[in-house]
């Protein structure tokens, strides 16, 4: 089954083109560390998820791309084209001449509504190249204004012409300490917005890799184009194939639909956070050796302390002893210390998988009580290694893990409401006071339902 | 991509301008060595066949022709544009982007405002309808004039009127020169006074900048390059006062330092529209992250380096100098000291060499010392732009919107009280017809106003002490 990328706003356009450099450099490199028949699986399956094949041979990426200005579409698809492994379809872009100003409003009311033929005719021909289209992969930010105003208005649109696909909206959140004045805002009104239209939200923090890049990656100098790597990295560990069922016999063949069904159980529940580990260095995997029980001893541990990546895990945090009352709190405010999950899909990739153990994982105690433990935790296996790493071990988690940051975006953007700031540059273009405390109110409720667990 | 348009007004505005026109073109030389017409160029130039005579059709691809400023040059006396028609820039505006007059507006906003406004107001708006014309998207228009005299003042925000009008979803923003206390036009506080009334109605953003502020900045540099220690390693054409543009002046008149840091002023303003980077900054993201109440939108600016040394220093160092310099106060374009004020927002566009971390890193750093309003206090704008400026490896523009502008507009109302309240020269204002001395008191009034606002955001530091408290949700 095939998914259909749409990239939106600059920061869509540049992850995008990073995760499809990603997956073709896996592909392409000879680090397998299986059979060549495996090999040939593995590459083919991949292919046909996320590539179609050219008279020229150079494989074309489907994507669609879409942004209101034409700087970053331009470098984007020219440097695809240079790298000569694969390709953007020449006509699978629009743009338009001005940007969305970091303007929520103005992405959604105006250039969604203005666009919408345009782009959905590009999303259809993209679909219709699809053997089976197997659903909609959209990447945005939701600090600026195209990618979280247009976005969310073109998720909207998918749903409504595609009603039976699977849609996962990779959202970026953006650093704590702005890129733009007016992010809590537009973060505010694109998840309350996507929260309607989409089925899982799948949420990558500026401030969590940047940390990866300087401490695990030991990079001084992090630009932009490291953060996305890394980023394309972890979705790749997500999405390159692997086999679902016990048995192993074929590639999962509806990779978003297997994610939706163990992870999405409530659509109340549609935050869903990545944890992949080994991260380094390319120069030192060589040097290093990984065990599987070590790799999954510190993703349990991540996953329960609520930790960002593998330095720096507090190993004091213990799940709730079964008996005890569990330290669940009602008020908004209570930091909490374990991170309660719904549900969790653990993707092992690599080096005898078949011998890790990941009984761990099931632990009752990990969950909240409304799911049997075999059905809450899901594991996906491959032998085929993943881009260089020996092993590697992905988390995906429907879990606590997003309760913060969506807590401190909803917090902030109250605080600078209540002063009315800026507010007169949304009112301009259509979205009014109202419209503002009906998102600040469906956050609210999804920040009471995960607090709650 | 889009287009802006430069509107000059008056004698500052137009020296500013020409400034401005001979820097772009430096710096987009240096950046675009095959003289192809590309998308950068088509924001602020037109590329025109010139060998049809009058006006030939505009070539949007390929080589450049001709270059012709997307500019209209406004002077109410020909002293000014006659000079730069005869000069160097010749070629690069069109006779029919002018429109000069003969007698001046004598320093008087009223002449400026309502005489020559009320004659030219058909011959100025079919101009700018010309120049729109020429544009695919245009965004943004550009209005440099002082606010002292007659024309730039009076004339000059006429025509901030008449865009609002003709072209209400074009931003306007408008770079005005201040007098400054010691400003030999006496009547300089009316005519500022009566001009701020129409910038706090009609502009989207403003940039205020004070002549003694510039004038620092170049005294600043002329000490460091003659100083000798290191003044033989500082770079000519990185300074930002150096006039080393495409032309050669023979010799650099006098207001030409202080006006080519404005001219770079505008340059890295609209670098990240016009280049590319890993996380842009359009004009439009300005107003809309700057402004978070219409009225108050005059954002304080500063520009580092001044210039570049030429031998190397740790490029680290000499970043964390970069940021630490844009905060100080001899680096503001006014009369200001940003730090011990309230921060409204802030903008930072870095050219260059520059990644994230280095930004975060600075910002990190600098945040401790600076004071955020209540409701904003992480509110930083970014930018990053690939391409330097000439001569640079890296450059910052810092734009605050901060109640340090206050004293400045203060000032300029107690100096305009003490003329009016002995009615001085009042009378060389009411013998233009449509003034009245109800023209005076609105716009004091509005002065107050905007002073009034900015005195109580400083009081209360901007919203309640605690957090206001949250909707609750039934469970």
């Amino acid at each position: 089954m095939s998914i259909v990328t749409v990239q939106l706003g600059q920061c869509g356009n540049q992850i995008g083109r990073e995760v499809f450099n990603a997956i073709c450099s896996d592909v392409h490199g000879t680090h397998g560390l299986c059979s060549k028949k495996e090999n040939e699986s593995y590459h083919d399956a991949c292919k046909e998820r996320f590539f179609i094949e050219a008279e020229s041979g150079v494989p074309v990426a489907r994507a669609v791309l879409v942004d209101m200005e034409p700087k970053v579409i331009s470098q984007t698809l020219s440097i695809a084209a240079k790298s000569g492994y694969w390709k953007y379809d020449d006509h699978s872009h629009f743009c338009q001449k001005q940007g969305s100003g970091n303007n929520w409003a103005n992405g959604y009311t105006v250039h969604g509504p203005r666009h919408k033929e345009v782009i959905m005719n590009l999303v259809q021909k993209e679909a219709e190249k699809c053997d089976r289209l197997g659903g909609f992969f959209t990447i945005m930010s939701m600090a600026g204004g195209t990618g979280s105003g247009l976005g969310a208005f073109v998720t909207q649109c998918l749903r409504d012409a595609f009603p039976s696909s699977f849609i996962l909206n990779h959202v970026i959140w953006p650093y704590g300490t702005g890129e733009v004045i007016v992010q809590n805002y537009n973060s505010v009104l694109t998840l309350s917005h996507l929260y309607q239209s989409s089925d899982a939200l799948l949420v990558h923090e500026n401030d969590v890799i940047h940390k990866i890049c300087a401490q695990l990656m030991h990079m001084k100098q992090i630009s932009f184009k490291d953060v996305n790597q890394v980023i394309a990295h972890q979705l790749g560990s997500v999405f390159q194939p692997t086999y679902t069922a016990e048995d192993g016999l074929h590639y999962s063949r509806n990779p978003l639909g297997d994610l939706m069904e163990t992870l999405v159980p409530h659509p109340e529940f549609k935050m869903l956070g990545l944890r992949n580990i080994p991260q380094m260095p390319e120069n030192s995997l060589a040097y290093s050796t990984f065990s599987w029980p070590g790799l999954i001893k510190h993703l349990r541990q991540m996953l329960i302390a609520n930790a960002k990546m593998e330095e720096g895990i507090d190993w004091q945090v213990q799940p709730p002893r079964p008996g005890s009352s569990i330290p669940s709190s009602h008020s908004t405010n209570k930091l909490l210390h374990f991170n309660t999950s719904i549900a969790n899909l653990v993707i092992l990739r690599g080096k005898d998988t078949h011998s890790a153990d990941l009984g761990s994982f099931r632990d009752p105690s990990l969950y909240t009580s409304w799911l049997n433990p075999q059905d809450a935790f899901s594991a996906w296996k491959t032998p085929r290694a993943f881009n260089k790493y020996e092993k590697s071990a992905s988390l995906v988690s429907n879990s606590q893990f997003l309760l913060k940051p969506l807590d401190n975006v909803v917090r902030k953007a109250w605080n600078m409401f209540a002063s009315k700031a800026y507010v007169h540059q949304y009112t301009k273009y259509g979205i009014e006071e109202e419209d503002f405390l009906d998102s600040f109110t469906a956050l609210e409720q999804v920040i009471s339902s995960y607090t709650i667990l | 991509m889009t287009q802006s348009v430069v509107v000059q007004v008056g004698q500052c505005g137009n020296q500013v301008g020409c400034r401005f026109w001979d820097l772009a073109l430096r710096e987009h030389a240096a950046v675009n060595k095959k003289g192809i017409y590309d998308e950068a160029l088509s924001s602020f130039f037109r590329n025109v066949d010139t060998r049809s005579a009058g006006d030939g059709p505009d070539i949007y691809k390929g080589k450049i022709c001709s270059l012709k400023a997307r500019a209209l040059l406004i002077d109410m006396e020909e002293g000014v544009v006659n000079e730069i028609l005869q000069g160097p820039l010749r070629d690069v505006f069109d006779s029919k982007q002018l429109i000069t007059d003969v007698s001046g507006s004598g320093n008087n906003w009223a002449v400026g405002h309502k005489i020559y406004g009320c004659q030219y107001r058909e011959n100025i708006v079919e101009k700018l309808r010309k120049t729109a014309e020429h544009c695919d998207c245009l965004q943004c228009f550009f209005i440099i004039h002082s606010m002292g005299g007659g024309t730039g003042s009076g004339l000059g925000t006429l025509i901030l009127n008449l865009l609002e009008d003709e072209f209400p979803e074009v931003y306007r923003f408008v770079t005005a020169v201040y007098p400054s206390g010691e400003d030999d036009v006496i009547t300089s506080p009316y005519n500022s006074v009566l001009a701020m009334k129409e910038l706090n109605e009609h502009a989207d953003c403003v940039l205020p900048i004070e002549n003694e502020s510039l004038f620092d900045i170049v005294n600043k540099i002329h000490q460091m390059v003659n100083s000798g220690k290191l003044g033989s390693t500082v770079k000519q054409n990185s300074l930002v006062t150096s006039s080393a543009g495409i032309t050669k002046a023979i010799q650099e008149k006098p207001f030409d330092a202080m006006n080519n840091i404005v001219a770079n002023l505008l340059l890295n303003l609209t670098s990240s529209a016009r280049f590319e980077g890993s996380l842009n900054m359009d004009l439009n993201e300005i107003s809309m992250n700057l402004v978070p109440f219409p009225r108050l939108h005059y954002l304080v600016s500063s520009l580092t380096p001044l210039y570049t040394l030429a031998d190397v220093n740790v490029l680290s160092r000499r970043l964390d100098q970069m940021f630490s310099d844009a905060f100080s106060r001899d680096h503001q374009l006014i009369q200001a000291d940003p730090k011990h004020s309230l921060y409204l927002a802030c903008a930072l566009l870095v050219r260059g060499n520059v990644q994230i971390s280095d930004l975060r890193r600075n910002i990190e750093r600098l945040k401790p010392s600076l004071h955020f309003v209540s409701w904003n206090q992480e509110g930083w704008k970014t930018g990053l732009c690939s391409v330097p400026p000439v001569g640079h490896s890296h450059s910052l523009l810092a734009l605050a919107n901060n109640t340090c502008v206050k004293p400045t507009f203060m000032e300029l109302r107690d100096r305009f009280m003490r003329l009016y309240k002995k009615k001085a020269h009042l009378h060389h204002y009411l013998q233009v017809d449509g003034m009245e001395q109800s023209c005076f008191s609105e716009a004091v009034s509005s002065l107050s106003d905007l002073i009034e606002e900015y005195n109580e955001l400083d009081a209360t530091k901007g919203g309640p002490r605690t957090d206001p408290s949250r909707l609750k949700i039934a469970v």
